[in-house]
């Protein structure tokens, strides 16, 4: 019985001893379903997702971004290098130190709330050489500014001032100031070194860069309403340029016109050209269009029995010429028309009225960064039986002194007022002087970084706003080399080199638009990330609803595996 | 010595003349056989100035763009011709000036261009943007260099074949857009002479619309020793005044432009208008024009004598009386219109064969001159996408082979060149020759198909070019004084004539997957990856326990019951 007793606590035992051995078992089973479960979402997490997100990626190269909004804030120092050169008996008695010495005056240019612009003026003042003596000795002032020209090696951008004593007779009666064809300028001592200042002040303004013409410069810096007008005239700085001589007859069958255009073009504006050409390409062509009217019907005047058109109606004249004239086939430069506007028979004379009624004596306009217009009125024979066509030669010289002056105007190389001490000598056949070359480097160098900087600025926003934009590297590299480019012109205008600076100026524009108008950054940016998202859907869905699901599953167990211990205590 | 004055005088007009250009313009009406009006507008720049690399930057009536592109790209000829319709050579007879269907293109380039691939590429786009037409389309795979087929129409010391490109787009449609443009580039615009006729409304409201620009150098002198510069516009309508004219094939000015002509172009040195009054059948004239023409014009045009009645619009007479010229052409009877004379060449071509995965062009060309044969020069361009068997081309004349004595084969490469087919075949008097050759369609990658991929491909016109024998023989006339229409191409001898006919464009089906199979195969394979997936993460995550039966079978208990009742523990 004892046996009997023994046996069935052996088999029970025995069993728990089983059971236990199960439970273990389906433990360490379900602990190892767990790690393959966890180290499923382990790999699809840390390997699947990097993996899927590095195959699917746009190619985007590293762009500088932190020195294009650098360049964006980048102060400007502008040097200039002024000489004044004491001729003997000229030396003010108050002169601070002995000859020769040095200054240096900072100045700042104030173009926006955010930035401005520092000028640095360096004037060296020196006693004349005895060639200098010598070039001075000339008959008149003229003569004496070329004689300069030969003794002088002065780089662009600087300044030569010559005092000459107060008594000289170089200079006519009552001019204290001349300034000379070139980068030298003949001043009177006048009474100490005040009124010496003084005058050398008004010269730097006149033959130096001004305030406004700084701030017309970077003008896309400014913010719009603090420009004055000027500002909007001038054309924006571009490689090149396209100028197109349009004669309109709108009436052939009354007038034959003809001009002497090549004649024209090669004596007067050749000159000019050939000497812009450091600041950009000219080409110049020209034509004739017939049947091409204005936009606006002109008002018959009774009194002076003329065609009046007036100021206010100008504005809606270019709009129908403009289709007439073709866009360029050649090239993507900014194009300057002139067009000489030779009224209809039965419209003539026309005359242009300002906005006081009174004629215009040119009886022309422009139209800021696009052109001018000039009206040309045929004289209407003495006897009416002239048979028609009428024959027209057009006076060349009348025509070519106003599309010359507005030339000027709108490359800003225009003449302010001056004082009326001033003798600013005519540029003559060139058209342009040496110092106001200068100004137009100037300008153009500082629009240049201005506009490399909001190009690059634009582009770098642009990038970082749309995601998935392909960014090649040779993309890459041009905004590398226009960044590196606009530092290297600010650099350069801080040492008062102009040359250099605009060059590179020049190349960082170059730069910036081949990177700004690649084509491939175009390639996916209509590919957006919702598209890429609903494609992948059927893919990913599948996967992560077991893997969430089970993660899910082995939280709840881990929270009851939690609670089950507190119970038993 | 007033003579000589006179001379001199003359001289110095001409040599003013000279260099500022001298401008024609011309406007041929031709009644057609079955009842249409073909008007024929031609106006011609000539220009005595050397437009090459830029020496020339001041333009007198030579439009500016035109004379830009030619100096930038060393354009030596250019031909651009855009049309939409079809010239039916068989109804309406021989073209004055034939064009395929679309855009055509070609242009011969200076042999100074460094890169004639890179100068035709700018020079298309360049020209599409001046004529608002597709032209940018035009790409290596649609662009050939023919051999035999175009010649340079004007002066040229060699004819390198290398120097040429011609492409054609039939898919181009020509509306008023394209128009415009061509207008402006006439020194008068639309605002007198005879493109005042140029009512875009009217003109694409007809059967076949065709304009073209061609600039070629001309021989400036019978010496030929400068070289001019002229540029041709033309533009050809085909209206169907049968129909619109209520059954009768009267027609004026009026009824077909909605306008009448008022005067001449003041700049233009010649004027006229041609009204082809030529007795079809050998009877009296049938016609009659009013108001009476300034003078009658013989002439023989395409191996045929035709008479015009001419209007010179510059002669003081013919506004005399009216202020403006209304032509007017009226039938005296009612004609019976059976007697269709058909041309001495004419073409025909089709695709056939059924399925999408072959097919079969056939070119049929007729010659139904009676005694005559004469070679004829064919070219085909065929886009890569139809891949042709070359060795099944067959040229059958009268149920026998017609071997070709010129052949040049340039076969296509995928997505970069089309194939080019150039043949010289000898046309028998009489005959019907049948050209065929079988293609395989070829299948596109999804994102080369076209917008619409149902309607179709097009293949480009097949070009015929051929020296037709003349039935009257033909003298030689001086350029620069024969009407318009008579020179744009060189005539060789007398005996024959140069004619150019383009064949119908063909529209072939290629097999069109469905567009949303991207889609389907991306959801496809996710599917078959994400079902593998699932089951080897079941397979891998399942917990197994192995599972203890609590009391065990019948059998087992029975068992244990009878091992208690023996003393025998139990199981």
């Amino acid at each position: 019985m004892a046996e009997l007793g023994v046996s069935p606590a052996f088999a029970v035992g025995r069993e728990e001893k089983m059971a236990a051995a199960a439970v273990a078992a389906d433990e360490a089973e379900r602990s190892r379903g767990r790690r393959a479960a966890l180290s499923f979402a382990a790999i699809a997490v840390l390997l699947g997702l990097p993996l899927w997100w590095k195959t699917t990626e746009t190619y985007r190269a590293a762009l500088p971004y932190g020195d294009i909004a650098a360049l964006g804030r980048l102060p400007f120092q502008v040097a200039v290098s002024v000489s004044v050169v004491f001729l003997p008996g000229s030396v003010p008695a108050d002169l601070p130190r002995r000859l020769p010495y040095g200054d240096v005056r900072e100045e700042r240019v104030p173009v926006s709330s955010r930035s401005d612009v520092a000028s640095r003026t360096e004037t060296a003042y020196r006693g004349s050489t005895a060639r200098e003596e010598a070039a001075l000795g000339a008959a008149t002032a003229r003569e004496a500014d070329a004689a300069l020209r030969a003794l002088q090696d002065s780089p662009p951008g600087s300044l030569t001032v010559y005092v000459l004593p107060e008594a000289s007779s170089l200079l006519p009666q009552g001019v204290n100031v001349y300034v000379g064809k070139h980068r030298s300028a003949l001043v009177r001592a006048g009474q100490g070194l005040a009124t010496l200042h003084a005058r050398l002040q008004q010269l730097m303004q006149v033959m130096s860069f001004t305030a406004s013409s700084i701030a017309a410069a970077l003008s896309d810096r400014v913010p719009d309403g603090q420009l004055g007008p000027d500002a909007w005239r001038h054309l924006k700085s571009s490689l090149g340029y396209e100028i197109t001589f349009s004669l309109l007859n709108p009436d052939p069958k009354s007038h034959d016109v003809d001009w002497d255009i090549e004649g024209a073009v090669n004596h007067y504006v050749q000159p000019i050209l050939d000497k812009l050409n450091l600041v950009a390409n000219f080409s110049v062509d020209s034509q004739i269009l017939y049947y091409a009217v204005l936009g606006v019907t002109p008002r018959f005047d009774k009194e002076s029995s003329s065609f009046i058109l007036s100021a206010h109606s100008l504005p809606h004249v270019i709009n129908p010429v403009e289709a007439r004239l073709g866009s360029s086939a050649a090239s993507l430069y900014p194009v300057l028309n002139f067009l000489l506007y030779v009224p209809e028979r039965s419209h003539s004379p026309l005359y242009i009225q300002d906005k006081d009624g009174a004629p215009v004596t040119t009886n022309a306009f422009h139209s800021p960064r696009w052109g001018g217009i000039m009206i040309y009125n045929v004289e209407v024979p003495a006897s009416p039986q002239t048979s028609l066509p009428l024959r027209v030669d057009v006076d060349m010289v009348r025509v070519m002194e106003v599309f010359l002056a507005q030339l000027r105007l709108l490359f800003g190389i225009s003449r302010e007022e001056l004082p009326p001490e001033f003798l600013v000598e005519s540029p003559g056949n060139e058209g342009l002087a040496d110092w106001e070359l200068d100004h137009l480097l100037w300008a153009h160098t500082l629009e240049n970084i201005a506009t490399v900087s909001t190009t690059l600025t634009s582009l770098a926003q642009l990038l970082d706003q749309i995601s998935n934009i392909v960014i090649k590297d040779d993309v890459a590299s041009e905004v590398y080399r226009a960044v590196a480019a606009a530092q290297d012109a600010v650099a350069e205008l801080a040492e008062g080199r102009l040359r250099s600076a605009f060059q590179a100026s020049k190349e960082a524009v170059t730069s910036s638009e081949r990177a700004f108008f690649d084509p491939s950054l175009l390639h996916l940016l209509y590919f957006p990330d919702d598209q890429k998202f609903a494609i992948y859907i059927p893919l990913f869905l599948p996967m992560a609803v077991p893997i969430l699901l089970s993660l899910a599953k082995m939280l709840r167990e881990a929270r009851q595996s939690k609670k089950e211990p507190t119970k038993m205590d | 010595m007033l003579a000589v004055g006179l001379v001199l005088l003359l001289a110095a007009g001409l040599g003013q003349g000279t260099t500022r250009g001298v401008l024609r313009e011309e406007l041929l009406l031709r009644p057609l056989p079955v009842g249409d009006v073909a008007a024929v507008f031609q106006f011609r720049t000539r220009w005595d100035a050397d437009l090459q690399q830029g020496a020339v930057s001041h333009y007198r009536l030579f439009p500016k763009a035109l004379g830009q592109l030619v100096a930038a790209h060393g354009v030596r000829e250019l031909h651009l011709a855009l049309t939409q319709g079809f010239w039916s050579t068989q109804s309406w007879g021989q073209p004055p000036l034939g064009a395929p269907a679309g855009a055509e293109l070609w242009v011969w380039f200076q042999d100074t261009v460094p890169d004639v691939d890179k100068a035709w590429k700018e020079l298309s786009n360049i020209l599409s943007g001046i004529f608002c037409a597709s032209l940018n389309f035009i790409d290596s795979t649609n662009t050939v260099t023919p051999t035999a087929s175009f010649k340079p129409l004007g002066v040229a010391n060699g004819t390198d074949h290398r120097l040429l490109r011609y492409a054609v787009l039939p898919r181009e449609v020509v509306c008023t857009e394209n128009l415009t443009p061509w207008k402006k580039l006439l020194p008068c615009g639309s605002k007198a002479g005879l493109a005042v006729l140029l009512k875009a409304e009217r003109l694409f409201h007809s059967s076949y619309h065709s304009q073209a620009v061609h600039i070629r150098p001309i021989c400036r002198d019978a010496s030929c020793l400068a070289v001019s510069w002229e540029l041709r516009q033309t533009l050809t309508v085909v209206f169907d005044s049968f129909t619109s004219g209520q059954g009768k094939k009267d027609w004026s000015l009026f009824k077909m432009f909605s306008r009448t002509l008022t005067d001449a172009c003041p700049l233009a040195s010649e004027s006229k208008v041609y009204v082809d009054i030529s007795p079809k059948n050998k009877e009296k004239q049938l016609l009659e024009v009013t108001p009476t023409p300034t003078s009658v014009h013989e002439a023989i045009v395409q191996g045929d004598k035709t008479t015009y009645a001419v209007y010179d619009l510059l002669s003081p007479v013919l506004f005399n009386t009216s202020r403006s010229l209304n032509v007017q052409l009226k039938w005296k009877r009612p004609e019976d219109s059976s007697e269709l004379s058909t041309p001495i060449m004419h073409a025909q071509r089709y695709v056939s064969g059924y399925g999408l995965q072959t097919g079969e062009i056939s070119t049929l060309i007729y010659n139904t001159h009676p005694y005559r044969a004469f070679p004829v020069i064919l070219l085909e361009t065929v886009p890569w996408y139809l891949r042709l068997y070359v060795h099944t081309l067959t040229i059958i004349t009268k149920g026998k082979e017609n071997k070709p004595s010129y052949m040049h084969y340039q076969p296509a490469q995928d997505r970069k060149r089309p194939h080019l087919l150039e043949m010289l075949i000898q046309l028998p008097a009489n005959s019907a020759t049948k050209i065929t050759i079988q293609f395989e369609r070829a299948l596109l990658k999804w994102t080369e198909y076209p917008p619409d991929p149902n309607h179709g491909f097009y293949v480009s016109s097949s070009v015929l070019s051929a020296l037709v024998p003349s039935v009257i023989a033909m003298k030689d006339v001086n350029v620069e004084e024969s009407p318009l229409f008579t020179s744009l191409f060189p005539s060789s001898d007398g005996s024959s004539y140069f004619l150019r006919l383009y064949t119908e464009p063909l529209l072939v089906n290629l097999p069109t997957p469905d567009f949303s199979m991207p889609y389907n195969v991306i959801c496809l394979t996710c599917t078959v990856v994400a079902v593998c997936y699932g089951s080897f993460y079941n397979l891998l995550t399942r917990t197994f326990h192995v599972e203890e039966p609590s009391r065990g079978g019948l059998a087992k208990r029975l068992a244990n019951v009878i091992r208690r009742l023996r003393g025998v523990p139990p199981i």
